[in-house]
């Protein structure tokens, strides 16, 4: 039997932006008991018509086949795009709130620094933080956070686009 | 908008736009349930004749009537039912028709759209309860969108992988006015199954089967669902190899059952033959099945040295649960077609000598009768269920016969013991097992071909569950006869509690059942019984001699089994046999067979 490891795999899906075609995607995860570990949705065309859905997902070989393929038959998917078969890049947004005073703040401060997090709200007793980055380095950030006073984290789940010149259409 | 897309005729209503989409997509006959959000199509029904109105007695039931309609004709089977519990009442049909592939179209009531989401009377969110529940469905917002969307639902249930497709429909979409335009060549923006196999796949399929000493072709419902032409073709492609040919109980009736080259039926309670040459094949040939649970046994058991070619319209069928080597995406009709082209084409010559000696492997296997019974003929003799459909198989022989069953002990009978020679004339509940499809599912059949002969093999439990549809016989003069096994229990379960469970017959005796013969007279029909062996051949014939609808109540034997029978969690190796072969290696069930259904 191929593939009992378990692995990682990234999926992009482009479908027509109606109502329901996210409960479709979310219905087949759960219905089937497959993993979602993140999930992103937003459309994509300048008309609105395309939404791109970016699924982080793990399972076996036979199953990730089976999850693109359970999503290719959904009659409003145009495309399944698994970018963990290529190079790609993968990207999250993390919004986050560290409340503290005196050397915990100043040193939130210098470890934003170091992460190139951006300051985007801040007051006497608290920063709010705008960090950009692959899964695992806002991961660690977050780590570090945690001892100086970390409050409150809104995370955008993964967007990802393939390297190079390839591309969903 | 597109400016080549021709001019739209505005009609007075969404309801009437809706029955002329309806004809142009060759609806004939709806079946259904009248109620508050639907009165404007019932309106606009009563004043037209093309399309036929069949009033079920439950939405259920209308469901399952467009399946057994859809079986037999290869049509679109179409559902009109109302808001709230009308559309609630229809979901177990619904996923019926989606696990065996089956295209319909349910077009469901619903409040008006200002109310949608208010707890409205007779509300529920029907497009999120049956998202799961059909291949897709719609809700109509726009009256501008109606008819587009009705054209489009009829292409998506029957093209692909056949299944059932829900509109629903609010209140004030029937009522307003709305554009009528004809049904569009265009490809679909998104939806676009792929039926043309890959040549590749092909080449190398025919390659592994030319060099195959131990071939098996093992055919299911996609070649049914391929029209008659695939059944044809299939019986060619397996006549000009010389391979053996097992069917599924969705396949019954795509490869002729009187054919020497037939096995019979594989699966749990499939033929010895047809289990064993499954196991020990060399090259597997899987043209539209899906290795379902009920026909591999124990998976990493299931045909353990074989090469596996799996042809399927769905891509999602494949590798799903038993990995092979060679996979065919397409339509049944298409990859036979370009098998047989290739079979012809490929040189390598067949080795007949191999092939022989694997067909004297398997009369071996066959001489085992695995389906052997003893009836008793003396008068006052109790009788058993397999004979009971044997005789009925035999006297209907030479007339156009279709049969459909309930879900149990009685449809492996007759899964069993009645033989289809050609597709489209066996309708069963396989993937869901609904107690309860075969009296409306035979409805639909009876419907579609008034002159044919139209049977529910049924059990006594199953046909309790739409037995209000015999209202429905009797206002549409629809003479379906309903040949009950009836053996006071429900059957399977009782089975399973006997052979899993110490014979701790819990909750499956059919405890104050109703005089048969009395209830069918109530319901304008004929009724009949049969309680000993002498009286079985003269209720068949009276009941085949009548032109009404008939329950024939057999009585039989309460505590006859099913076999042969591969035990949950057990390999095709493994089978037990039945009490005529005493004798021969029972194991028993395994504790992780316990846990499975």
């Amino acid at each position: 039997m191929p593939g009992q490891n378990l692995r990682a795999a990234t999926i992009s899906v482009l479908v027509e932006n109606e109502s329901g075609v996210l409960a479709r995607v979310i219905g087949l995860f759960s219905g089937r008991g497959y993993n979602i570990d993140s999930l992103t949705v937003a459309p994509v065309e300048r008309d609105g018509s395309k939404s791109r859905i970016t699924i982080v997902t793990q399972g076996t070989e036979m199953v990730i086949e089976q999850i693109k393929a359970q999503l290719d038959r959904l009659v409003p998917v145009y495309k399944v795009l698994d970018l963990s078969e290529g190079p790609h890049l993968s990207r999250e947004l993390a919004l986050i709130k560290v409340l503290g005073t005196g050397e915990k703040r100043a040193e939130a401060l210098r470890l934003a620094d170091a992460f190139r997090a951006r300051v985007i709200d801040a007051t006497t007793e608290s920063f709010t933080f705008e960090l950009t980055g692959a899964t695992d380095k806002l991961d660690a950030f977050l780590d570090l956070m945690r001892p100086v006073g970390l409050a409150e984290v809104s995370r955008t789940g993964v967007a990802a686009i393939a390297r190079g010149m390839k591309t969903i259409g | 908008m597109d400016g080549t897309i021709q001019a739209a005729e505005l009609m007075n209503s969404g309801a009437e736009a809706i029955l002329r989409a309806l004809k142009a997509q060759g609806v004939d006959t709806i079946f259904g349930y009248p109620g508050g959000a639907v009165l404007p199509l019932y309106d606009a029904i009563f004043q037209q004749n093309e399309i036929r109105h069949i009033l079920v007695r439950h939405e259920q039931a209308a469901v399952h009537a467009a399946e057994g309609y859809a079986r037999s004709t290869g049509k679109v089977g179409c559902v009109l039912v109302t808001s709230g519990p009308g559309a609630t009442n229809a979901v177990t049909g619904l996923v019926d028709a989606l696990m065996d592939s089956i295209p319909l179209v349910c077009l469901t009531g619903q409040v008006p759209t200002h109310l949608i989401g208010n707890d409205a009377f007779q509300e529920a969110d029907t497009t999120g309860i049956t998202r799961q529940a059909t291949k897709h469905n719609y809700l109509v917002k726009r009256s501008e969108d109606l008819v587009r969307v009705i054209h489009e639902a009829f292409q998506v249930a029957r093209t692909g992988r056949p299944g059932p497709v829900l509109v629903d429909l609010p209140k004030d979409i029937l009522i307003n006015p709305a554009p009528y335009r004809e049904p569009s060549s265009a490809p679909h923006r998104s939806y676009r199954p792929r039926t043309e196999p890959d040549p590749r796949r092909i080449e190398e399929a025919v390659a592994l089967l030319k060099r195959s000493a131990r071939p098996v072709v093992y055919a299911g419902g996609g070649v049914i669902n391929a029209g008659p032409e695939a059944s044809r073709l299939l019986t060619e492609f397996v006549r000009m190899t010389g391979f053996p040919c097992t069917n599924t109980l969705m396949g019954l009736g795509s490869f002729p059952a009187s054919d020497g080259q037939y096995l019979g039926m594989l699966g749990m309670h499939g033929t010895y033959e047809a289990n064993l040459a499954m196991h020990g094949c060399d090259v597997m040939l899987n043209l539209g099945a899906r290795f379902d649970d009920r026909v591999t046994g124990r998976l990493n058991a299931f045909s353990p040295g074989s090469k596996k070619i799996h042809a399927d319209i769905d891509p999602a069928n494949i590798n799903k649960s038993v990995a092979v080597d060679v996979a065919i995406v397409g339509d049944a009709l298409a990859v036979l077609k370009a098998l047989i082209a290739a079979w012809k084409h490929e040189p390598h010559v067949q080795d007949r000598a191999a092939l022989a000696q694997w067909w004297q492997q398997i009369d071996v296997w066959r001489a085992k009768d695995s389906l052997r019974y003893t009836q008793n003929r003396d008068r006052g003799s109790i009788i058993k269920p397999q004979y009971a459909v044997e005789q009925l198989f035999k006297a209907t022989r030479g007339r156009e016969t279709f049969v459909t069953t309930e879900v149990g002990q009685h449809q492996m009978w007759a899964a069993q013991y009645f033989k289809f020679e050609k597709p489209n004339h066996w309708m069963t509940s396989g993937g869901l097992g609904t107690m309860g499809y075969g009296l409306p599912a035979a409805m639909g059949v009876q419907v579609a071909h008034p002159d044919a002969l139209v049977i529910d093999i049924a059990g006594e439990a199953s046909t309790l569950m739409n037995i209000q549809e015999m209202g429905t016989l009797a206002q549409f003069r629809l003479p379906v006869k309903i040949f009950i096994l009836n053996n006071k229990y429900m059957g399977m379960v009782r089975q399973w509690q006997e052979l899993l469970h110490g014979s701790r017959y819990s909750n499956s005796y059919s405890e104050a059942l109703p005089d048969f013969v009395k209830l069918a007279e109530s319901f304008h029909a004929v009724g009949l019984r049969a309680e000993k062996v002498e009286d079985l051949d003269r209720v068949i014939a009276e009941m085949l001699a009548v032109d009404r609808p008939v329950i024939a109540d057999i009585c039989v034997d309460e505590k006859e089994n099913v076999f042969p029978m591969i035990p949950s969690g057990a390999p095709h190796n493994e089978m037990l046999l039945g009490p005529e072969h005493k004798g021969d290696n029972r194991p028993g069930v395994t504790d992780a067979g316990m846990a499975l259904v």
